[in-house]
């Protein structure tokens, strides 16, 4: 079997900065949050004080619905690090409100994944501290 | 207006002894290598040299008592040879040493190369390396244009066909190998397998850059810059690679065909098109992203990539030759610069006429890139035989 399954704990795992505390704090509470500038609606591809399209300084944390679309997967059979377990599968997920974030798929076979599947937030712990967003296939 | 670069002369280039391990240096002492090695090449000395471009450029002043110097710690191949020549060009300083090299910095074996790790918040939590973050742009062309894994492992083959005869590179040997041997080596991310993706090494380099009325102090045959260029799209394994990424300075071409505007700048910078190219150094960190750039730097139109490799184009004896002494995946990668100078290190031994293998026979123009759509940023380079 080669089904698609969070991590374990004790993979490197991420710290927030101060920009990002607020998504990561999200994650801890079950949700996925991304940023929205005030003036024109860009979403900025990472936590940041300034609007990358109109330069615009107020931006606000928005709560996603949590389902998208798969962008583009791949299957990884060589971890980078002993302690991710293969096979895994990093994917870019296009959220439905428009964001693009980095992620993982879980929950089916790697067969299995398309080119704009319906694909849905699953929260798993990477640590103590960090809660990771994986996707799976929408139910 | 007199090229910007008329002035500025390529005099020497160097490659140290490439290998999996060069156990009696580190990354300093290798560069160092490099750099001596470019300067014999030049028939210069070290007290000939008033810059050092590097990311050991203090440590070279000193090792070599060159002070006062002039210094540029980037070391990012490309856009260092740049700089060098802009340092000459403006006056700043006559002759320009440059230096990079890689040894003992890859130890843990159990990890991929700690260059391919990154370790930002939005990315380490996935398992993401460059492999798999070049894979998720590769996945999109192939999505989008049909382009097949055999079309890469064509290329794959190609340049490591070029390894393979050449004595210098790690890998010399070790073939020859077939777009199915190719796709019969296990896979790493999908869809690269062991053989599309760059191999790691250590070893050094280097290369000097002299004003032209040093010419008559070298006994080398300059080479000149005819264009070069850099495009960034945002730092380098940050945050999801995406083909369709986009910014002001050319909403048209996407993160897909960073590069580009690269190329474009280059060519008018020279005064040449696409087809004066006799030779392309491309950097290939992964297969896919050859056919990438054949269609960013227009040699091919987009969508085409796949079908330019696989009608032959880029083999020995095709209409534009690619990574002819074997590249990262097969000559050397020893980490975080020196393969980025090696490229424009090929270029500048092919229009010399100076390859022991794989000379393009009367080889005038030269394009080498380094970088790749999965890090954000791709650099461009056109070198010459004739004095712009």
């Amino acid at each position: 079997m080669s089904t698609l399954e969070a991590q374990q704990p004790g993979i490197p795992a991420p710290r927030a900065s101060r920009l990002s505390q607020p998504y990561w704090d999200g994650c801890r509470a079950g949700e996925l949050r991304f940023q929205r500038c005030d003036t024109c609606g860009t979403i900025p591809a990472r936590p940041t004080t300034v609007c990358p399209h109109c330069h615009g300084r107020s931006l606000t944390w928005e709560r996603s619905s949590g389902v998208g679309s798969l962008y583009s997967w791949t299957i990884v059979w060589r971890p980078q690090h002993p302690a991710f377990r293969v096979p895994y599968a990093p994917a870019v997920v296009e959220l439905e409100e428009g964001a693009f974030v980095m992620s993982s798929m879980i929950g089916c076979e790697p067969e299995d994944l398309r080119a704009g599947m319906r694909v849905e937030v699953e929260f798993h712990p990477a640590d103590a501290e960090v809660t990771l967003p994986y996707f799976r296939p929408a139910g | 207006m007199p090229h910007p670069f008329h002035d500025v002369a390529i005099v020497g280039v160097h490659n140290t002894a490439q290998a999996r391990h060069l156990p009696e240096h580190d990354s300093a002492s290798i560069a160092l290598e490099g750099a001596l090695g470019a300067l014999a090449d030049a028939g210069l000395e070290p007290d000939d040299v008033d810059a050092v471009c590097s990311q050991f450029a203090t440590d070279d002043i000193l090792t070599l008592g060159l002070g006062p110097c002039t210094r540029r710690h980037m070391g990012l191949g490309i856009p260092s040879v740049l700089d060098a020549a802009a340092l000459i060009a403006t006056g700043q300083a006559d002759v320009v040493l440059m230096a990079a090299g890689g040894a003992g910095v890859y130890t843990d074996r159990a990890s991929t190369a700690p260059w391919t790790r990154p370790a930002h918040e939005f990315v380490i939590g996935y398992g993401l390396f460059t492999a798999a973050e070049f894979a998720l742009i590769a996945r999109r062309h192939m999505l989008t244009f049909g382009t097949t894994p055999q079309q890469l492992a064509t290329v794959a083959a190609t340049i490591r066909n070029n390894g393979h005869v050449n004595p210098r590179a790690v890998y010399f040997g070790r073939g020859p190998f077939t777009a199915d041997d190719v796709l019969a080596s296990r896979m790493i991310a999908d869809p690269y397998h062991l053989l599309d993706c760059a191999t790691t090494s250590e070893g050094g380099c280097g290369m000097v850059l002299a004003r032209a009325d040093r010419l008559p102090d070298v006994r080398s045959k300059p080479a000149w810059i005819l264009g070069g260029g850099g495009d960034s799209m945002g730092p380098s394994y940050h945050i999801a690679p995406r083909w369709d990424m986009r910014g002001s300075s050319d909403p048209e071409i996407p993160n897909g065909y960073v590069g580009r505007r690269a190329a474009r700048r280059s060519f008018a910078m020279a005064g040449i098109g696409p087809a004066d190219v006799d030779v392309a150094e491309l950097y290939d960190p992964f297969s896919f992203e050859i056919i990438r750039q054949l269609e960013a730097y227009g040699f091919c139109a987009d969508g085409e990539g796949g079908d330019f490799v696989a009608d032959g184009h880029v083999g020995p004896g095709g209409s534009l030759p690619i990574t002819t002494d074997g590249g990262l995946m097969s000559f050397g990668h020893a980490g975080h610069t020196a393969q980025l100078l090696q490229r424009a290190i090929r270029a500048v031994e092919q229009v010399r006429g100076s390859c022991e293998t794989m000379q393009v026979p009367g080889a005038e123009v030269a394009i080498c890139s380094n970088g790749g759509a999965g890090a954000l940023f791709t650099d461009v380079l056109l070198v010459g035989s004739e004095r712009p």
